[in-house]
């Protein structure tokens, strides 16, 4: 691990009336780094990530990325920060197109400025070139270029989930968050997101965070796991250290 | 052909067996006795006449279905060919721009009066359209920035001495902050919360012009609101001081209708200026967002998008175009009154949106002129107005759920071989 991480996790809790979902998680993901968190279902992750992400205002501990804290601002501004997180069910704006869905998503980068936009100054019209470009290729890299004007809601749903991903990384993130990228996907589309992800970590020096429960695709991917059971941290470790934890064991397949 | 000749046959035998025992016989009493008295034969005829209907509806059953099926899977109405092609359709809307320039020299003044009134209705159809139809906050209370406008202009005239040109920004940068503030309490509420809000909202300005009788009038309203000037030129038939009228100035005869011409070209100019606006902001960033935002307000702030601010951008936006049309609603009327601002003005409104497809610009426009047209047309149905009103948008909501012209996609397009 290196010695600054990107994203710092202290003691994270959140607590919805008498539920504790989250108990006092923390972690740590250097830069340029895979980490992934899994649990058996309803051990909390998908609320660790909503907290982190600023869906949630946790009710406890703190969030701080690039050395600055995150847990009181709203998902929108984390987002701006440079941590863009896709969702277990898909949230793509369907009605609109493959190529709308990633103009929306550059949105902080575009021209906002009316006048600009209402007389078609030269700078407004290079400006959405350069977003149209980055569009045309991201959605290259994930092998969707051919369907940039279609609905988005009526690609297969294993191209929607790229799309997804393609839209996280039009925005230019720092902090990629995956939340069960590969469920509903068959082997195949599995194995083309399992290269995607690398490519994204080697290529483009992306850090990623993600929940996933397709064991092969994890243990494959992770430089780091962090276990959580009932909302509390199990272990965390390589992949090869979490597969060897006899307390990881026991949470999965039960006590003897 | 042939399986369809029993049933309707026997369809037919049945409207004339249940027709004749309720229309065609009747049981009359005539003293201590009770008659069949058969009726004659006018009724008889009516009666075969449906049961000929009934036959032959059975028999094309299946067709009108079929037409009533693809009336509702084509949802995406495709224009005409020729209107696909770019550089034919600026021609055509060249040419329709030529057209609607000239109308006012052919028709007749009333006719051009009204076309004013549609081209109001047009302006507000396409303010809400932002709202509603872009970024699918249901507003009910639109009207209220309407009266916003119209009184700012009125008031601004009658204690300031503000003419038109000098009120008209003023009174859009009013409606703006009217919808701001407005905006910012009620804009985390969602759908029918939202509409209840903006329905109330709609009311308070209309009671608060009605009761504020003092700086108002009240229900007395405000009288003799000056029609804008043509570069200093008064369209009155004498001048106010220190300005000269457009009859003189021309050395032509006074005549009213140039007033009536000039204020629809006017309204005219101001309906293009505003569809065209919104054309941009439909391709620009915003554009896209408010209609992300109607999409997926969630997804939408995992990506940076502030909900709220894109939210108060689409109601401040949609609420000045509102201000702009009613303002120049007071200038065409000359007098307004709190009665010209009810919540029937918002329904009218709103059905224009839902008529025409929302989020489509072209069918906000024909809404817009066939709801102002059909009650001028109709003038003798006058009290079933309404009523027609509300069988129009039954119908429609049965037949084309969509609107006459759905928004069509793509706007933004990835042009590559």
């Amino acid at each position: 691990m290196a010695d600054t991480p990107l994203l710092s996790v202290r003691e994270l809790s959140m607590r919805f009336g008498g539920l504790l979902a989250v108990d006092r998680v923390s972690m740590d993901v250097a830069p340029c780094e895979v980490v992934s968190i899994i649990g058996p279902n309803g051990a909390g992750k998908t609320t660790v990530f909503n907290c982190i992400s600023g869906f949630y205002r946790p009710t406890g501990g703190e969030v701080i990325f690039e050395g600055k804290p995150m847990h009181r601002l709203p998902g929108f501004k984390i987002a701006r920060a440079g941590m863009v997180r896709t969702f277990q069910n898909v949230r793509l704006f369907k009605e609109m197109t493959v190529i709308e869905n990633l103009l929306v998503a550059q949105h902080m980068q575009a021209e906002r400025n009316l006048l600009k936009g209402l007389f078609l100054t030269r700078g407004f019209r290079r400006r959405e070139a350069e977003l149209m470009d980055r569009a045309a290729h991201w959605l290259e890299r994930v092998g969707l270029i051919e369907f940039a004007n279609r609905e988005a809601g009526n690609l297969a749903y294993g191209q929607q989930r790229r799309l997804e991903i393609a839209r996280c990384m039009v925005t230019q993130p720092k902090l990629l968050m995956l939340d069960e990228p590969a469920a509903g996907l068959n082997p195949n589309e599995t194995r083309d997101l399992d290269r995607l992800i690398v490519q994204l970590k080697e290529e483009e020096g992306i850090t990623v965070l993600l929940i996933e429960h397709d064991m092969s695709l994890v243990m494959g991917i992770s430089d780091r796991i962090y276990v959580v059971n009932q909302g509390q941290p199990l272990a965390n470790g390589t992949p090869e250290q979490v597969r060897r934890n006899p307390e990881v064991i026991k949470a999965y397949l039960g006590e003897e | 052909m042939k399986g369809k000749l029993l049933p309707a046959f026997f369809a037919a035998g049945l409207t004339l067996l249940l027709g004749a025992s309720v229309l065609g016989v009747q049981l009359q009493s005539q003293g201590i006795e009770t008659v069949v008295v058969v009726h004659g034969p006018l009724t008889w005829l009516g009666l075969f006449a449906a049961a000929a209907v009934v036959f032959a509806y059975q028999l094309v059953k299946d067709r009108v279905q079929r037409v009533r099926q693809n009336a509702r899977q084509g949802s995406r109405f495709r224009l005409p060919a020729f209107l696909e092609n770019h550089a034919q359709r600026r021609l055509m809307i060249a040419l329709a721009i030529g057209a609607l320039l000239m109308f006012p020299f052919m028709a007749e003044r009333s006719a051009v009066d009204i076309a004013t009134l549609t081209l109001i209705y047009v302006m507000l159809g396409l303010g809400l359209n932002v709202v509603v139809g872009l970024a699918g906050l249901l507003d009910l209370g639109y009207v209220g920035f309407y009266a916003v406008g119209a009184y700012t202009y009125a008031l601004l005239n009658s204690y300031f001495g503000f003419s038109f040109w000098e009120a008209l920004p003023i009174a859009g940068g009013m409606t703006a902050l009217f919808g701001y503030l407005l905006g910012f309490p009620v804009l985390r509420l969602r759908g029918d919360y939202l509409a209840i809000v903006t329905l109330g909202f709609g009311e308070i300005i209309r009671i608060l012009l009605n009761n504020l009788t003092e700086i108002t009038g009240g229900p007395n309203g405000i009288a003799r609101i000056p029609e804008p000037s043509l570069f200093n030129l008064q369209f009155a038939r004498r001048a106010d001081e220190g300005y000269t009228s457009f009859h003189e100035f021309f050395g032509i005869a006074y005549d009213p209708t140039h007033k009536v011409i000039y204020l629809y070209i006017l309204a005219l100019l101001f309906a293009l200026a505003v569809a065209y606006i919104i054309y941009r902001l439909m391709r620009m960033p915003i554009g896209r967002a408010w209609e992300a935002l109607r999409e997926d307000d969630i997804a939408c702030r995992s990506l940076g998008l502030n909900p709220t601010g894109v939210k108060l951008s689409a109601f401040t936006i949609g609420a000045s175009f509102a201000g702009i049309a009613g303002s120049i609603f007071a200038a065409r009327q000359g007098f307004i009154s709190p009665l010209s601002f009810t919540f029937i003005e918002s329904a009218i409104v709103l059905a224009i949106v839902v008529l025409g497809g929302m989020g489509s610009q072209l069918g906000v426009v024909l809404a817009a002129v066939a709801m102002t047209l059909l009650p001028e047309i109709a003038r003798e149905f006058n009290e079933y107005r309404m009523l027609l009103f509300g069988l129009i948008m039954v119908l429609m909501m049965v037949w084309r759920p969509q609107g006459l012209l759905p928004l069509k996609r793509p706007q933004m397009e990835l042009k590559r071989g």
